[in-house]
């Protein structure tokens, strides 16, 4: 049986969060914050949980002025389900003006039999600020990739900022693990930084070893985009790019 | 949207002499020849020889991007501002004669960054003696070969012999070491080319490239005093 | 609508800039990564079904008329590379150029009113396509097609690779470049903002590695 559950978060600027409510196997809690005037929220334990038909979401609000840190306490497994149908995780950010999100989960797996389409959808002020990671792992140790799609779409001001969607596994269009696409890599990944003050002084495109890239885009962010043999070896990449351009 | 109906060519016809405000672009010179004949050089000497005088910019198209701008900007024969290099996908006669478009945005942009120019020169890269420019994209071209390279160079003809506007051919304080007869290339190269000119040059001293940048002299007086076509 | 004008448009000799570029496929064959016509063949499908997918499904809006600037920024959103980024508007510019001269007409100067700079390439590739009396479907065809045509020839000049084995991958693809060019027409049938986004992380990355080395044969 698959099941619907959306949880929704709503942070304000006093350090309030005003929304906060868990649904289903989405369990969220508010945890302490590293860095003053921030609040943060950690999504626990269930995130292991689209399975075939599984129709989950998150909402999040970050209200004008707000700043809060999402992250999660494990990894997303992609498993298969009884239910044949791909499975549906939808995140939808809102950032308000001079608000700052860091979004900052840990990877999504792709287990062998699964479908999985995540579909995240961001929203920015002209003024907010975005710290977002994005690592999609296909296959367990050793294991054959199920199949994932996907979308991440950033809109700033109501103007595409990005827009990308990564399709990988059994299910995928082919040559997903070509030459152009992954080569092999088992682990790829992205971190999106919007960072207004980007527009004055954009930080210059540069290799980030042989697997990664640093690149300015078309607005004031800037995006590294990984592929490496493991989520490890990603998280060393993405996790020195954090360091350097978005401290906490 | 703002339609414009008007029909403009604004650098889009490659032919076009004038520029979008309507004055006479920067006349195109075209220098091609077979690898090692000395067009680089011969580039290098005639921006010597004439940046005093004229404002003037260059692009190349070696097959390896960047190795002739390098050159020219080692030289210091111009600042770098002034020399554009263009990738010809390792086909090089294709980018100044088959497909133009990459050397055409290369020249307009000189244009546009350096302000008004009275010479662009357009190196080819190092190709065989079937290689000439478009005339969409040079008003004049110069095919350059060497005495090194055989003194049958020009019995054996092939378009850049035969119809360059200018046929240089260099390296000739070496015809007595590589045994080429200079009687018999100018005799051959004018049974060829009728009445098209033919210099021949050493590079060896400051003074060498000197009728090849008469010529081009020649080519931009004409070029100036042309009224400006009625597109 | 008229077979013959697509023939035109399609051909690798129409003098539009893209003989320059190798759809990464020259950063490709330095890592190793494509090294025979296998090896080829699994890079130009990865390509087709991502920037060959994005890439038709904005050529398509163009030729359908959707809103130029709309479309614009949706490829600049869907190019995070600045390397990439500068060689769409440059092959724009190339192509806008062969176009107005080939098919002169109000579409095409608004276009380049609209756009001094260079308009991402598929998005002149579209009205290109409508000036020509084409429909939106031949613009995704074009796109597909330009999307593997182009490594295909590069990879036969950079690996000496025999030419007949490439243009054989190249007709092993037909029938997923005719699955590329339906979805996207029909995406974009469906507006700017249920066009295509797929993209490929290793094409991103290597562009900015490629466009830093200091001699190359290729622009891209």
């Amino acid at each position: 049986m698959s099941l619907r559950a959306t949880a929704r978060i709503a942070a304000g600027a006093d350090g309030s969060l005003p929304v906060l409510e868990s649904d289903g196997p989405l369990a969220l809690r508010r945890t302490r914050a590293a860095a003053p005037g921030w609040s943060r929220v950690t999504v626990v334990g269930a995130m292991s949980a689209p399975l075939g038909g599984d129709r989950l979401a998150i909402e999040t609000e970050v209200r004008d002025g707000a700043r809060l840190r999402v992250d999660s306490a494990a990894a997303t497994l992609a498993l298969p389900g009884r239910d044949p149908a791909p499975a549906a995780y939808d995140l939808r950010l809102r950032v308000g003006a001079a608000a700052s999100l860091r979004w900052l989960p840990e990877q999504l797996v792709s287990a062998h039999g699964s479908h999985l389409r995540v579909r995240t959808a961001v929203e920015l002020a002209p003024t907010a600020r975005l710290v977002l990671r994005e690592e999609q792992v296909l296959g367990r140790h050793g294991e054959p990739p199920g199949t994932l799609v996907s979308r991440l779409t950033v809109r700033r001001a109501g103007r595409p900022l990005l827009d990308q969607e990564l399709a990988y596994g059994p299910g995928a269009p082919g040559g997903w693990d070509g030459g152009a696409v992954l080569a092999g890599h088992r682990a790829t990944g992205q971190l999106l930084v919007v960072e207004p003050a980007y527009g004055e002084e954009p930080p210059a495109a540069r290799p980030l070893g042989e697997h990664a890239v640093l690149t300015p885009l078309a607005g004031p962010a800037a995006l590294v985009t990984a592929v490496a043999p493991d989520a490890l070896a990603l998280r060393r990449i993405l996790d020195a790019a954090l360091a350097e351009l978005a401290p906490e | 949207m703002h339609l414009d109906h008007g029909h403009t060519h604004h650098g889009a016809i490659s032919a076009d002499a004038r520029r979008p405000d309507g004055t006479r672009r920067a006349l195109r010179v075209g220098l091609g020849g077979p690898v090692g004949s000395g067009k680089t050089a011969t580039v290098a000497a005639l921006c010597r020889a004439l940046r005093d005088t004229l404002s003037l910019a260059v692009v190349t198209n070696d097959i390896y991007t960047r190795e002739d701008a390098e050159f020219l900007l080692r030289e210091a024969v111009l600042p770098p501002e002034r020399i554009r290099a263009v990738e010809t996908g390792a086909c090089p006669h294709t980018a100044i004669r088959d497909d133009i478009s990459a050397n055409l945005e290369a020249v307009e942009e000189l244009e546009d960054a350096v302000g008004p120019l009275d010479l662009i020169l357009v190196e080819s890269g190092g190709d065989n003696l079937t290689a000439t420019f478009s005339r969409g994209l040079v008003d004049a071209q110069v095919f350059v070969i060497d005495v090194a390279g055989g003194d049958d160079i020009p019995r054996k003809g092939g378009p850049g012999v035969t119809t360059a506007d200018l046929l240089v051919v260099n390296k000739t304080d070496l015809a007595p070491y590589v045994g080429s007869d200079l009687g018999r290339m100018a005799r051959d190269a004018a049974e060829q080319r009728g009445e098209l000119p033919v210099v021949f040059t050493s590079l060896r001293s400051e003074e060498g490239v000197g009728p090849v940048a008469a010529w081009v002299g020649e080519r931009l007086a004409a070029w100036t005093a042309a009224p400006a076509p009625t597109a | 609508m008229t077979r013959s004008a697509l023939l035109v448009l399609a051909d690798g000799r129409f003098p539009a800039g893209g003989h320059a570029h190798s759809g990464g496929a020259e950063a490709a064959v330095k890592a190793g990564r494509v090294r025979d016509a296998a090896s080829l063949e699994a890079f130009c499908r990865g390509r087709l079904h991502t920037a060959g997918l994005t890439a038709a499904g904005l050529a398509a809006g163009a030729a359908l008329g959707l809103d130029l600037h709309e479309l614009d920024a949706a490829a600049d959103a869907r190019t995070p590379s600045p390397a990439l980024r500068a060689a769409a508007r440059r092959l724009g510019r190339q192509l806008m150029r062969a176009a107005r001269a080939t098919w002169p007409g109000p579409g095409l100067d608004a276009l380049a009113a609209a756009f001094p700079r260079g308009a991402h390439q598929p998005v002149v590739l579209g009205v290109t396509a409508r000036a020509a009396g084409l429909g939106p479907e031949d613009a995704a065809h074009c796109a597909a097609y330009e999307a593997v045509g182009g490594p295909a020839t590069a990879t036969v000049r950079l690996l000496g690779l025999d030419p007949y084995r490439a243009t054989a991958v190249l007709a092993r693809l037909a029938p997923e470049m005719d699955e590329v060019a339906a979805r996207a027409t029909a995406a974009a049938r469906e507006g700017v903002d249920a066009l295509p986004a797929a993209s490929a992380p290793l094409l991103d990355i290597t562009a900015e590695q490629h466009a830093a080395w200091p001699v190359r044969l290729f622009a891209s």
